[in-house]
């Protein structure tokens, strides 16, 4: 259930993403979610892509700081509520949530939560237990 | 008569007697002096001892003035080796008075003073004063830092010795400089240049003009800084601007001093002996030519410092000044033979940043210590690669480092730094070593 997310250490300068994207492309290799956390100084850049392992040797080779971190995808119904009955799940459970980004797909009327949670286990626990959707590594390619 | 000392009537003050002596007068002396310091640090001072053992030399073995260049150097690591007070030559009831500098790596370097260094150290920095045309009934704003630094409290000494009003604000708080400046009628103002220039734009900013105020001289010190520097400050501020030298390890401000002729800075070298060397063989070298500051203290009692290497490049200026004074001039500092940075008045090691980096990361990370001025201050940031084993994917993960970063930082170089994450092979490598510093501070 786990998914790798590459995260890739970039300076808050014009260009400093470009790079890495270019390089991605070139390869082949398919970005399928982004999230981008920043501050004045620098930013972090998450990425979930087509083939992780290739991605990041890549990366490395050309001298990026690249860290990959299991991540968990739950599926839920794109209407309001969606995300909320996800975190009600989790309440009172003492699992923490690192940090987490969401995407529509629009053509099912589904969205996908991403989470870094503090203890993917317990999470992935708790959330089969409530009935949430947790997508596999090659479900969340395919959409 | 001199017609020099006829005509400047505020050069007069008693205690700038001494600047007078004729040279062969003041060589005897230095003689007689050098003898006694070397006698005495000999057999207080282990490692003088241990020294002098090594190359076969007695202090009777000192029979002229130029006999000093048998001597052995003494290196600011010699301070941190026998830190805190193994280069001590009075018991501590003797001594007074305690300061302390930064040294190369995390310890500080201390320095110590027995009553009678005191009193030798506020009377140089009175015949410095009086050199500058400072007298009783001038008001002296000392802007420099008090407390462990010598600067502030060496500064004060020697306005007070001078018979001027004292006005100790210590450095910081621009505002309220300004405001004690304009509402006290002070006349001269001591403190780092780049201060000062500090202290000129935010008097513009607030609607005073320096040139309207009773300020008529600066005596600036604790930091190299240059003739343009000393242009826009005057025509800035419409007054004097006078350099003044000193090292904590030979007494602090005051070891020199440029007169009204502003032809270099005389060295008070009756008590404080100049030599410059070459700075890699160590040979003297001839009066006009370019090297290393070397000084012994000859009166120094609480901690004699014997052919200190200063590490400031220099020269002795030949023949003799203007202004009737017999002490010798050394040309004003523009470098350093180390990589020492002066930093806000603040000596600052890159060592020093290692051992603090060294000390949160386990392991050295590339690095590069980025010096600009903003607004007339210098500013310093640390930028550091960020290495594999530091990234984590959490910006509060990367905000904590950055912070103990700065912490560390902080806390070892005792000033206030901006510490930046960059990308990881984003700091230019050069060839072989690395370009650790690059000083964008112009002028």
């Amino acid at each position: 259930m786990k998914i790798q997310q590459l995260s890739l250490f970039a300076e808050n300068k014009p260009g400093h993403i470009a790079a890495p994207a270019r390089l991605l492309a070139q390869e082949s290799i398919d970005i399928r979610a982004l999230y981008l956390a920043d501050t004045q100084q620098y930013g972090i850049v998450r990425m979930i892509v087509s083939d992780w392992q290739k991605a990041a040797a890549l990366l490395e080779a050309h001298k990026f700081v690249v860290k990959i971190t299991e991540v968990l995808a739950v599926e839920v119904p794109d209407r309001p509520g969606g995300l909320a009955d996800v975190l009600d799940a989790l309440d009172g459970t003492g699992i923490n949530i690192e940090y987490m980004y969401a995407f529509p797909y629009s053509r099912s009327k589904q969205a996908i939560l991403i989470f870094r949670f503090a203890d993917p286990d317990a999470a992935i626990a708790r959330l089969q237990i409530a009935g949430i959707n947790l997508l596999a590594s090659e479900e969340l390619l395919k959409i | 008569m001199n017609s020099v000392l006829e005509t400047s009537v505020t050069d007069c003050h008693p205690a700038s007697v001494p600047d007078y002596t004729p040279a062969s007068q003041l060589r005897h002396l230095q003689l007689q002096r050098l003898r006694s310091v070397v006698t005495r640090a000999w057999r207080q001072v282990k490692l003088f001892h241990s020294r002098m053992d090594e190359r076969g030399l007695v202090p009777e073995d000192i029979c002229s003035i130029e006999d000093i260049a048998k001597l052995p150097f003494t290196e600011k690591s010699d301070l941190r080796d026998t830190y805190p007070f193994g280069l001590f030559a009075s018991p501590m009831k003797d001594v007074v008075r305690l300061h302390a500098s930064s040294g190369t790596t995390g310890k500080p370097i201390v320095v110590a003073y027995t009553q009678e260094d005191v009193d030798v150290w506020t009377s140089v920095l009175v015949r410095c004063f009086a050199g500058c045309g400072l007298h009783r009934g001038d008001i002296i704003q000392i802007a420099y830092g008090y407390g462990l630094f010598t600067g502030g409290l060496g500064a004060h000494y020697g306005a007070e010795g001078l018979g001027a009003t004292v006005v100790p604000t210590s450095v910081g708080h621009a505002d309220r400089q300004i405001m004690l400046m304009k509402d006290f009628g002070v006349t001269a103002m001591c403190c780092t240049p780049t201060y000062f220039l500090h202290l000129i734009e935010r008097a513009a900013e607030l609607g005073v003009n320096m040139k309207d105020l009773p300020l008529r001289t600066g005596v600036f010190g604790a930091e190299p800084w240059t003739e343009s520097m000393r242009k826009h400050i005057e025509e800035a501020s419409r007054i004097e601007a006078f350099d003044i030298y000193g090292l904590s390890e030979i007494i602090g401000p005051g070891v020199g001093c440029e007169c009204r002729m502003h032809q270099g800075l005389h060295i008070f070298e009756d008590h404080f002996y100049p030599e410059v060397v070459d700075p890699t063989t160590g040979a003297p070298l001839p009066d006009g030519t370019e090297g290393e500051l070397v000084l012994t203290t000859l009166s120094k009692q609480a901690m004699p410092m014997i052919r200190y290497r200063t590490r400031d490049i220099t020269m002795l200026l030949p023949g003799q000044c203007e202004c009737g004074r017999t002490l010798r001039r050394i040309g004003r500092i523009g470098r350093r033979s180390d990589d020492m940075l002066i930093i806000r008045g603040v000596n600052v090691f890159p060592s020093q940043v290692e051992s603090a980096l060294l000390q949160i990361e386990g392991t050295l990370p590339h690095y590069q210590i980025v010096l600009t001025r903003e607004q007339e201050l210098d500013q310093m940031e640390v930028q550091v690669e960020v290495t594999p084993r530091m990234f984590n994917d959490k910006i509060g993960a990367l905000q904590g480092l950055h912070d103990k970063l700065q912490n560390a930082l902080d806390r070892v170089l005792g000033i206030r730094v901006q510490v930046a994450l960059v990308e990881a092979h984003s700091i230019e490598r050069s060839q072989g070593k690395a370009k650790r510093v690059i000083d964008r501070r112009t002028s």
